[in-house]
């Protein structure tokens, strides 16, 4: 068992290592939120009135309010951006030595999806710090209530994105990803906007966002940020957890069998 | 499962097809601990096909793969700690150091601290590249990379060693210590696979196996097939022909 979690640990220190030696990465995952946050809410802030919903019990300024969904949106470019890895790593040969190793791919994927969420709860906690400098506090438990709804929400957003580079043939491929999956699953949320002001506007969209996995992400880490849990986005995560691991393994399963499929003979 | 008889790499029967294009039709070979085989082919031949299904990255269609009598699908754990491989293509993380790369390794196949430890300096050693563990990979040149990917392949004790056509974009001087290293490997009692298309690194007592178009067309002992003059002519009779001569 000791041998299995060393397994673990050494695909999380590879990728944290990866993540270290490449700067630019921490800082424009540091900086997309930080314009949103910066700019986007601050103009924001005076157009859009919110009323009091759970978990807020007073009035907040439009910058509150879009924190957590920015935090799930780092956890979300994170996850594309390891699933981006890991298309490059299949062309690039280096997915052979994960895949040529004894432990089973059930586990080897456990470690990579966990690799991917360690750093990007390292970046939350990084955007939240500067939030912080900025003026955006949240109550000193909220920041280790956060962890759980963190490492649910980056699970569950991690295996999208396997799920998602399983079936993407090349890096070029890539690109609609930011198209039909990154951009319409944060702005169909409720990382801008919450589902009583989408409904104003239309019955249709406030369903689309309430089943949107993304809107899920969203409300655990906005609960925990207060110290408070949701019983709904909770489950929900879990249920869409579930689902998307249980993709990934499927996935997995036929993913040796695509690795050399461009590649007929040599 | 693994008894005195047990062939360190048996193939039956395999075949592999990517759509209607047919990579590799009723492959079989056996080999056993202490033989060096080299696989011999033109490019195409479906060398890095077999050289897949060795090592569990692609399923036969038809046929099975075994090592030291463990079925690489079914006994997928015992078949591959057993495997020591050498990519054609390099599966080095450039940004890591030499001896951080071989820790990452040797966690992947379940060997404790202590004993990566001791386990990275004497592959390494081996190789030659103790001077070099804390530099980055990136900082290699193309010979040291490949000595390390060796060295790597050799971590964990493998009873049999895989590579497929390690030598590649190497010079001459380079390329020769390292098929000596492999060949006494052999010598040593390891069961070794070469995919090669250089008729120059394979020894007089090497067992080849010609592959042509996914096809066996000769299997034998170099000293057999002629030597390496025997080889060059055959090699070039099939290169030239296109098909089984």
């Amino acid at each position: 068992m000791i041998s299995w979690f060393n397994c673990m640990m050494a695909i999380i220190w590879r990728e944290g290592l990866r993540f270290i030696h490449q700067k630019e990465r921490f800082f424009s995952a540091l900086v997309r939120p930080l314009l949103w946050l910066f700019v986007f809410a601050a103009g924001f802030r005076a157009a859009l009135g919110l009323s009091i919903t759970p978990p807020y019990q007073t009035y907040v300024t439009y910058e509150i309010y879009i924190v957590p969904g920015l935090c799930a949106m780092i956890q979300l470019f994170n996850a594309m951006q390891s699933s981006l890895a890991l298309v490059y790593d299949r062309e690039m040969g280096a997915m052979r030595l994960l895949m040529t190793s004894p432990f089973p791919r059930w586990w080897l994927l456990i470690s990579k999806l966990l690799a991917g969420v360690s750093v990007s709860i390292l970046q939350v906690y990084a955007f939240l710090a500067v939030a912080a400098l900025y003026g955006i506090r949240f109550p000193a438990v909220g920041y280790v209530a956060v962890l759980p709804a963190l490492l649910v929400s980056g699970l569950m957003l991690g295996a999208i994105g396997l799920v998602l580079s399983a079936n993407i043939k090349s890096l070029e491929n890539f690109a609609g990803i930011m198209n039909f999956v990154v951009f319409p699953m944060f702005f169909l949320s409720t990382a801008l906007y919450p589902l009583w002001k989408m409904a104003e506007s239309s019955p249709l969209l406030r369903d689309i966002c309430s089943w949107n996995p993304f809107t899920q992400a969203t409300e655990a880490i906005r609960f925990g940020l207060y110290g408070k849990f949701s019983p709904e986005a909770a489950l929900w995560l879990m249920v869409y957890l579930a689902v998307f691991l249980a993709l990934c393994l499927i996935e997995v399963r036929h993913l040796r069998n695509r690795t050399r499929s461009e590649q007929p003979a040599r | 499962m693994t008894g005195r008889n047990t062939p360190a790499l048996r193939v039956e029967n395999a075949s592999k097809s990517f759509g209607a294009k047919r990579a590799l039709c009723d492959v079989s070979l056996t080999a056993a601990p202490g033989e060096f085989v080299a696989v011999l082919g033109i490019n195409g031949a479906g060398k890095s096909t077999l050289f897949s299904l060795l090592t569990g990255l692609l399923d036969c269609d038809d046929g099975m793969v075994e090592v030291l009598g463990h079925d690489i699908t079914r006994s997928r754990t015992a078949a591959l700690s057993k495997l020591g491989i050498v990519f054609q293509e390099p599966t080095l993380d450039p940004d890591l150091s030499v001896s951080q790369n071989m820790r990452y390794f040797c966690a992947l196949h379940g060997i404790s601290k202590a004993r990566s430890a001791e386990r990275i300096g004497a592959c390494l050693a081996q190789l030659d590249m103790v001077e070099r563990k804390d530099e980055k990979v990136r900082a290699l040149n193309g010979g040291h990379r490949r000595r390390m990917e060796i060295a790597r392949a050799l971590v964990h004790e493998p009873q049999v060693l895989l590579l497929d056509e390690p030598t590649v974009g190497l010079d001459a001087t380079t390329r020769s210590a390292i098929t000596n290293h492999v060949h006494q490997l052999a010598r040593d009692g390891m069961c070794v696979l070469w995919a090669t298309h250089l008729v120059d690194e394979i020894g007089y007592d090497d067992t080849v196996i010609l592959l042509h178009e996914g096809r066996v067309v000769r299997n034998g002992k170099a000293a057999e097939l002629g030597g390496s003059e025997g080889l060059y002519a055959l090699f070039d009779t099939v290169r030239k022909a296109g098909a089984a001569p």
